[in-house]
């Protein structure tokens, strides 16, 4: 049976991160995501589960990479500036291809910013905030049932292709309490690949698009794993060609499996003439406008971006053969308006909503540019 | 082939390290080491940051990983809890452990978190080039400190000391048998343990600073160093200059990390919960 309760949204993620599995946290504490660490904290101990809160948040990252190469399902999370200290380690996920999830609960930003306040201004720090070429997943849900099976989709993605995930969340959906459906265990799928036993030493090889095998340590053969570039043995190499091989890898085994990684929710979409790009708690006050729009006669509809990297790209542009105006709301001075601005054809009107003071749109207010836009 | 020969990767040769580096040392000490305790390669796992020391790992035939710079005990925590019964090790420079590395050093000391630390300590940032380190003796000429080093240096075992380190020793490069003899000692231990290792970098610290052959610069390691009972015969103002060898601070009293948490905590969060839970 699935159960229904009131529960503050970072309680929901922790809940749904030890239904997907996850045995290993290590974090630090910050506003506004503390909330996660402290359930962890009283939780895994009596599940034998492990806990540590650790001296900052790049050791956190550390910890959860190493646990992780030790065969764990490993979580941390943060907000912005705990974030921007984990980058140096997202880099070495990305590297190494070792799965983990990181929760950023972002609120007002830059430095110190506004730590009770939202904001959703860490968008391209969740794409580039690390250094170098590199993939990444980051998932943004929205609604409450949603921020459940993000969560375990988040692990999933992380098991499955061996790559951080980033867990976006704001401060409203990290601290406000709401009404949730918690799916009975067996519901949902949890992807859990059991470790094979390595027999060779050839732990990175494989094709162009391919799923990367587990690759664990203390698992009968003896393997080295480097944060240096590195060949198919995992050895330091800096041959352009063994480079320009392992740089594709990385980056196709996420670009060949865009439609299992990518998800959006469409609202009102069929015969929009207004489409209203968000994602965060911006949807949900947009989701309320475009109903209130559409009951004052206006074709607005709303696309809400559950995967926000990669970048929905190829659902955008379908829709934009049909819908020729698009009304970007996000809470920042323009982030994700730039990707949208990138796919839509010539033609397509493109406004903006943009806010980075600490306040979240009340419904009236994308109402309010959704009628001025839809003139 | 010898008995310590199975823990050495010798795929993965040549090595980085110039001719006559101390490094090659350790890393054939740790290696005797782990075939005195007729240890499976499979259950240890070598964890490296970044340096000249940082690429040991990679020749040793156990599980290994090199990680980002100062942060192996990071990673060597998350290892060490996923896996208590595991043989942690941790290999880091003067650098990496103490400058850039110096916050993780000190909690993994106060968590007594049972991972081995091999500390290689040649006063010099080598892989870079030659700049000054927080293990540098003081006016050492340096790539950045070319008047003279006007830091004073970390006292290794006086800060571990304070942290709350269970095992604390030093040695050098020049005595290997009693070197191994440490280092099987410390991985016997069943908390944190540091083992400074005093090394030559004669390439980029000695060449500054006239001592450019290894034979030189270890003659000067050995007339910096002394067994503790001689250095504590010494004045205050020299003892400033000299280095102690041995084991100074072994205590197996307090328990170890992991032993907390999976025999005391787990069972107590799940008999009687969390404080006022229950």
């Amino acid at each position: 049976m699935s159960q229904r309760k009131v529960l503050q949204g970072n309680i929901i993620v922790a809940k749904a991160a030890l239904a997907a599995g996850c045995d290993f946290f290590a974090g630090y504490p910050i506003t506004p995501s503390s909330e996660i660490a402290q359930y962890m904290s009283k939780e895994m101990p009596k599940m034998e589960r492990t806990f540590i809160q650790m001296e900052d948040e790049i050791a956190s990252l550390g910890a959860c990479i190493g646990a992780s190469l030790a065969g764990r399902k490993t979580l941390t999370a943060t907000s912005g500036p705990g974030f921007s200290l984990m980058q140096e380690h997202v880099g070495m996920a990305v590297m190494a291809e070792v799965p983990v999830v990181i929760v950023n609960v972002m609120r007002g930003g830059p430095s110190t910013g506004m730590p009770t306040k939202p904001a959703q201004a860490d968008m391209m720090q969740a794409r580039w905030g690390t250094h170098g070429d590199h993939p990444i997943i980051a998932l943004y849900p929205a609604f409450s049932d949603e921020i459940f099976s993000e969560t375990v989709r988040a692990f999933n993605l992380a098991e499955k292709y061996w790559n951080p995930v980033i867990l976006l969340l704001d401060e409203v959906l990290g601290k406000a309490h709401m009404d949730v459906e918690i799916p009975e265990p067996g519901s949902y799928e949890v992807y859990w690949e059991k470790t094979h036993e390595i027999k060779d030493l050839n732990i990175y090889d494989r094709n162009l698009g391919e799923n990367p095998p587990r690759i664990d340590f203390f698992h009968g053969y003896p393997i080295h794993i480097d944060s240096l570039e590195h060949d198919a043995h995992g050895w330091p190499s800096f041959d352009a060609k063994t480079v320009d091989k392992m740089q594709k890898l990385r980056m196709q085994k996420i670009y060949q499996n865009l439609d299992d990684i990518i998800r959006y929710k469409e609202y009102f979409m069929d015969d929009a003439e207004v489409m209203v790009f968000s994602f965060g708690i911006s949807a949900r006050s947009a989701l309320a406008a475009v109903k209130t729009a559409r009951e004052q006669g206006i074709k607005a509809g709303l696309f809400q971006a559950l995967t926000i990297w990669p970048f929905p790209r190829a659902a955008l542009q379908e829709r934009f053969k049909k819908t020729r105006k698009v009304l970007t709301v996000e809470m920042n001075m323009g982030q994700m308006k730039y990707e949208v601005e990138r796919v839509a054809p010539c033609g397509v009107e493109k406004q903006t909503l943009l806010r980075a003071n600490g306040m979240p749109f009340a419904p009236a207010e994308v109402l309010d540019a959704i009628k001025e836009f839809a003139k | 082939m010898r008995d310590y020969e199975k823990y050495i990767r010798y795929r993965t040769f040549p090595t980085p390290w110039c001719p006559g580096c101390g490094d090659g040392v350790i890393l054939k000490s740790i290696a005797m080491a782990f075939a005195e305790l007729n240890l499976d390669p499979d259950d240890i796992v070598v964890i490296a940051g970044i340096g000249c020391s940082g690429r040991m790992p990679t020749y040793f035939n156990t599980n290994t990983l090199h990680t980002t710079h100062g942060r192996a005990l990071t990673f060597a925590t998350g290892i060490k809890l996923a896996k208590p019964e595991k043989l942690v090790v941790v290999i880091s420079g003067d650098g990496d452990a103490t400058a850039i590395g110096g916050n993780h050093l000190i909690h993994a000391a106060r968590r007594n978190i049972g991972i081995k630390m091999i500390l290689i300590n040649n006063g010099i940032y080598g892989m870079t080039g030659g700049q000054v380190s927080p293990l540098t003796p003081p006016s050492f000429f340096t790539e950045t400190t070319p008047y003279g080093n006007i830091e004073p240096h970390f006292n290794v075992r006086k800060l571990l000391t304070a942290a709350e380190a269970t095992f604390v020793a030093r040695e050098t490069v020049n005595r290997l048998m009693q070197l191994k003899q440490v280092i099987k000692k410390s991985f016997q231990h069943k908390g944190f343990s540091v083992v400074e290792v005093m090394s030559n970098c004669h390439v980029n610290l000695g060449r500054r600073n006239k001592m450019k052959s290894p034979l030189v610069m270890t003659k000067y390691i050995r007339d910096i160093t002394m067994n503790m009972p001689d250095f504590e015969k010494l004045s205050p103002a020299e003892q400033a200059s000299k280095y102690p060898l041995g084991v100074f601070v072994q205590n197996s009293e307090r328990l170890e990390y992991t032993d907390l948490y999976y025999n005391h905590i787990v069972p107590a969060a799940q008999q009687t919960g969390a404080k006022g839970e229950k």
